[in-house]
């Protein structure tokens, strides 16, 4: 499984309930259902995702978040997670409102547009960044809103909410983001995973 | 030919009050069976059928002698797999396969019901069905499964009995027929009305059939079941039997000839007066309406596990009424899962060999089975 997984995995309590948006295959939510017993939901936008999650006994509604999310009520879940897609809605402010408002934390990776390969990517060759975790051409990129570890935390106090634990995975290295070092994990960390509250 | 030789009838004789206010006893109830009930119990399946099906939902049907309406999906190892579930299926009450409906003789008169029978709701045909549970003395079952009006009867199904199955699955279906479902049964039902030999429902006394009204309600509905897509792909302006347009009112064109063709069949298997009552049936469904303008209270008292799945290209049940079922579950978390399958065969798909359906409603039934 993926280091992200695993971490998300170790984040959440024992049998609480957990929506996974943007659930993919449902790895993360098998794990969860079998690791820490939780009542798990997803919501995914692809249909043959979704047909692999239910495939798996998993209970997936296909759907988008930004649309989607809607139709739960306030803290319907203790745990929303949301991997990896926060940069592709059209509205990510929206987005975290909603996962906050949906559940009572919520837990986000971002991959991490402030690492220095990114930066030299620009700096050297002038042309949008690839890499491994950001494959794709500036034309076909589902990312239309790409941050840096560092955004993120100046936008939990543009908008508001708490951000309760922040890790950095380097290398499948896990480590804590805090102010202090804050500078050096925006460069060298891969991803960024935050667990927020209200 | 007797067809009753090959109709499973079970008699019920508890009362049953209707939603018009009347009240019924001692009617009868037909099904079919397919694969065998388990020692525990708890692999049986009652399977729904929609507005022109019966209980002989796979293999031959004995009456018609053709396929089974849903011989794709039920079967030894198909997606509602005989081998593992014991599957009922019965015919609704205000049906023609045996169930008490409006071509039976009313005991009081000894005449034919005809439209004297009384107006039927699918709560009533749910609240008769519930009955072959106690017949096969079977508590809980494992899955309550149908589309279309199927699908209807599901929901009302759960919503009365929240005890009596574990998981739910309610396909290409709706919680209230919209103002075009209505009228696109009103059309069909004013085509039977307007045939001279529907004599106002008495044609089985007179001896004459609206063949000719129902067989145009039909080409209708059959219409409504079709994707514009998938019948320009099968038919386009492709012409029947001939190298020009004729000049005059023949079926010229293949599209025409198919609808002709399945009118004439449909009403050697159907009566008129089933399908006033049945389509009213479904009109006069209201889910939301019987629970006061919230169809999340309807799904309150259970907590079976809920699959729904839509189609594409359905318009007559579209996806976003199958997800108001999914978004009144979610607003109770309730455990519901969904899907909208990529199909060009419009209404029908759930009847059809779409591979990705029946191959999710296969994955989703023997998972929960498993996980029970």
């Amino acid at each position: 499984m993926k280091t992200e997984y695993k971490i998300i995995v170790d984040l959440i309590e024992e049998k609480t309930r957990v929506l996974d948006v943007g659930c993919d295959d449902g790895t993360l939510m098998e794990s969860l259902k079998k690791d820490k017993n939780v009542d798990a939901r997803g919501i995914e936008i692809s249909k043959d995702k979704v047909q692999i999650c239910v495939s798996k006994g998993l209970t997936v509604i296909e759907g988008n978040a930004e649309l989607d999310l809607k139709q739960f009520p306030n803290d319907s879940f203790d745990y929303v997670v949301l991997g990896q897609t926060l940069q592709a809605f059209i509205n990510p402010e929206i987005v975290i409102k909603e996962l906050l408002r949906v559940g009572k934390k919520a837990i986000i990776t971002i991959p991490n547009f402030g690492h220095w390969k990114v930066r030299l990517n620009l700096l050297i060759k002038g042309t949008m960044p690839i890499t491994e975790s950001l494959p794709n051409d500036w034309y076909n990129t589902p990312n239309i809103h790409m941050c840096t570890i560092k955004d993120f935390v100046k936008f939990s106090k543009i908008i508001n909410f708490k951000i309760f634990k922040s890790l950095a995975l380097t290398n499948k290295n896990i480590s804590n983001i805090t102010n202090s070092n804050l500078f050096y994990k925006n460069l060298f960390a891969e991803l960024g995973i935050f667990l927020i509250e209200k | 030919m007797n067809i009753k030789e090959n109709i499973k009838t079970l008699v019920i004789k508890k009362p049953l009050k209707l939603d018009c206010g009347k009240t019924i006893n001692n009617f009868p109830l037909a099904y079919e069976t397919y694969g065998s009930l388990n020692k525990n119990k708890d692999n049986a399946i009652l399977v729904f059928h929609a507005l022109t099906g019966d209980q002989f939902v796979t293999g031959i049907n004995p009456v018609t002698k053709k396929d089974g309406w849903w011989s794709y999906a039920v079967g030894p190892n198909k997606s509602i797999d005989t081998n593992k579930y014991f599957v009922i299926c019965a015919n609704v009450i205000g049906g023609c396969m045996g169930s008490f409906g409006p071509s039976h003789k009313n005991p009081d008169t000894n005449k034919i019901y005809g439209t004297d029978f009384p107006v039927i709701t699918i709560n009533d045909m749910v609240n008769a069905q519930v009955n072959l549970l106690d017949h096969f003395e079977i508590k809980k079952l494992f899955s309550v499964v149908g589309g279309s009006m199927g699908g209807m009867q599901v929901l009302q199904f759960i919503s009365n009995y929240p005890d009596k199955a574990n998981t739910v699955v309610p396909i290409a279906c709706t919680s209230n027929h919209s103002a075009q479902n209505i009228a696109f049964n009103e059309l069909g039902r004013q085509a039977i009305a307007s045939d001279h030999n529907w004599s106002h429902g008495k044609y089985l006394s007179n001896n004459t059939l609206p063949d000719k009204g129902l067989s145009v309600a039909r080409m209708a509905a059959h219409i409504t079941y079709l994707s514009k897509k998938g019948l320009q792909e099968k038919f386009g302006r492709k012409l029947q039997e001939r190298d020009a347009l004729k000049f005059g009112f023949d079926a010229d064109f293949q599209i025409e000839s198919y609808l002709r063709y399945q009118g004439s069949v449909f009403v050697d298997r159907f009566d008129a007066n089933s399908y006033l009552y049945i389509t009213r049936a479904m009109d006069y469904f209201d889910l939301v309406k019987q629970f006061d303008g919230n169809l999340s209270n309807a799904f309150k008292k259970t907590k079976a596990k809920f699959f729904i799945i839509s189609f594409t290209s359905d318009w007559l049940y579209p996806t976003q009424e199958n997800k108001d079922i999914v978004i009144a579950l979610n607003a109770i978390g309730a455990d519901v899962g969904f899907v909208e399958i990529k199909s060009d065969k419009g209404h029908d798909s759930f009847l059809l060999d779409v591979p990705d359906f029946l191959k999710t409603l296969k994955n989703f039934l023997d998972k929960s089975y498993s996980e029970r």
